[in-house]
């Protein structure tokens, strides 16, 4: 309450610009692309954008049919075979959940999604980064208006944390740390073992949002020393709708339940479990363990093909990211030189995430010291074949060359003019 | 009884391909026709009876499902991909 006005300006600003950065981005692309339906006979774009979400994978789908049409009660009626039934199911997807994280099906609680959950605790200090996935940002900017203090981490240039930096933050009032296991923008790994370790170390509950890190990397929640975990079903081939939060047992992690009511869910979140999507999500869990190894080779094979054809053919390629702790399926480049709008219009006949960042944002001035550069995000998942890979490729590179000869930066570049000399003036 | 068996897990392979081929949208057909091929040659070298069982049980049901899903892929059939467009012009 002390220090509300001064935090949340301060926290305003430094808030501001992750936020920013993912929702700027989005209403750019909005304003450009001019949404509407495929015509009948017009082809389907290839789906590279595994990040925003995936396909389900047809086994889910036959697991969940049968408690769409036959298997159809309500999983918490006591009294008949209907209840019974759909409860085995329920429990039965529990533990699938629980097996691919390392936990015990009694810490699952199945919720409507990856959504992050409040929590009231004595110690009122909150830390996260600034690239967190927007729910978790909105999340915070709420509780520092019900009277936390939240501090949001820089990340280094290659999207990883400091460790140190997050050693020094913690302070003795530090009730919780959320920080995502892989970043759903650029696809960096953060180091989830030793930032767990540090938070027990010190006392301190740690979140981590794994909702595009569960069944593509093995985690595993006792050796990293994970107390609370968001897990996403759309994100790993399940039906939409449905996630599950896992919340420690030992050492016991309070929290407050998002949603009141019957009580269901260890009183976590209330309301009628949702027994089919459920069942998707435990059907899902258990593919992706079992398919891990599988995907991984696969989806690391295609990413390195996907870089390597256009790294060799275009220069001035970045990708962003730490090239090592990574999840390869998510490829993030920026093209320099090229004129962001015109790549965007052109990128129809493959869905791909794009938009603009903001590099090196002044928090006094609100100056922007940087130019914005535009970037493009490849997601490859289980089902991305070579030749969508191959066609994805040649088109972006034809694009990438074809705008290039149009703008005027280029031809600066060409000529050997260094940009960073020019005065640019303003009209 | 080693070479009804082997003509056994060909023919259930055959018959995975063949189903598989028959999936109307183009990522179910291209990682069902791969995970398919993968796995059986992931597992050739596979002696113990018991586990052979085990694994051909496991392609059973998977016949089963991809029978299943490729009806219900079939009721709602959608456009095709674009670079299904090119693969049937180049075959």
């Amino acid at each position: 309450v002390m220090n509300r006005t001064l935090s949340r300006k301060l926290l305003g600003s430094m808030c501001g610009i992750s936020s920013r950065r993912l929702s700027f981005a989005q209403s750019a692309v909005n304003t450009l692309i001019k949404s509407r339906e495929l015509e009948k006979d017009e082809l389907r774009p290839l789906y590279m954008d595994f990040q925003a979400t995936t396909p389900m994978d047809p086994r889910v789908l036959d697991a969940m049919l049968p408690y769409q049409v036959n298997y159809y009660g309500n999983p918490h009626s006591r009294t008949h075979a209907y209840g019974w039934e759909s409860e085995t199911a329920m429990e039965k997807a529990r533990k699938q959940v629980a097996d691919l994280i390392g936990a015990d099906p009694r810490e699952i609680v199945f919720t409507s999604g990856g959504v992050a959950r409040f929590y009231k605790a004595k110690k009122n200090h909150i830390i996260t980064t600034q690239t967190e996935h927007k729910c978790v940002l909105d999340s915070c900017r709420i509780l520092e208006a019900e009277g936390f203090e939240v501090t949001y981490l820089p990340v280094k240039n290659n999207g990883l944390i400091d460790l140190k930096q997050l050693q020094e933050t913690i302070r003795p009032d530090t009730s919780l740390v959320s920080i995502m296991t892989i970043n759903n923008e650029i696809g960096v790994k953060q180091p989830i073992k030793e930032i767990g370790h540090l938070c027990r170390s010190k006392n301190v509950f740690f979140h981590t949002d794994a909702a595009q890190a569960v069944g593509k990397i093995p985690i595993n929640v006792n050796d990293c020393k994970v107390d609370l975990m968001s897990i996403s079903g759309h994100k790993i081939y399940g039906p939409k709708g449905v996630g599950a939060l896992y919340v420690r047992r030992r050492p016991r992690v309070r929290i407050e339940p998002l949603q009141n009511g019957g009580g269901q869910e260890r009183g976590l979140r209330s309301g009628t479990v949702p027994t089919p999507l459920v069942v998707g999500l435990g059907a899902a869990c258990e593919i992706a363990q079992q398919e891990l190894e599988y995907d991984h080779k696969c989806v690391t094979v295609l990413a390195n093909r996907l870089v390597q054809k256009i790294v060799s053919e275009i220069p001035d390629v970045v990708m962003n990211g730490d090239p090592d702790q990574r999840y390869p399926g998510c490829v993030n480049l920026s093209f320099a030189y090229v004129e962001g709008e015109s790549l965007l219009m052109a990128l129809k006949d493959v869905a791909l995430s794009s938009g603009r960042s903001v590099k090196d944002y002044n928090y006094t001035t609100g100056d922007l010291m940087h130019m914005t550069f535009f970037f493009v995000r490849f997601g490859i998942g289980r089902f991305t074949t070579d030749e969508e890979v191959d066609y994805t490729v040649e088109k972006r590179i034809q694009q990438v060359k074809r705008l290039r000869e149009m703008s005027p930066l280029w031809e600066m570049v060409q000529e050997g003019i260094d940009l960073k000399s020019i005065k640019w003036t303003q009209h | 009884m080693a070479a009804s068996s082997r003509e056994h897990v060909l023919s259930l392979y055959r018959l995975l391909l063949k189903e598989s081929e028959k999936f109307p949208s183009y990522n179910y057909r291209t990682y069902a026709l791969r995970r398919v091929r993968d796995a059986f040659r992931e597992n050739r070298t596979v002696e113990d009876p018991e586990v052979v069982k085990e694994l051909l049980n496991r392609a059973r049901d998977s016949l089963a499902l991809i029978q299943r899903q490729v009806c219900v892929g079939k009721m709602y059939e959608i456009q095709k991909t674009v670079v299904e467009q090119e693969e049937e012009k180049s075959a």
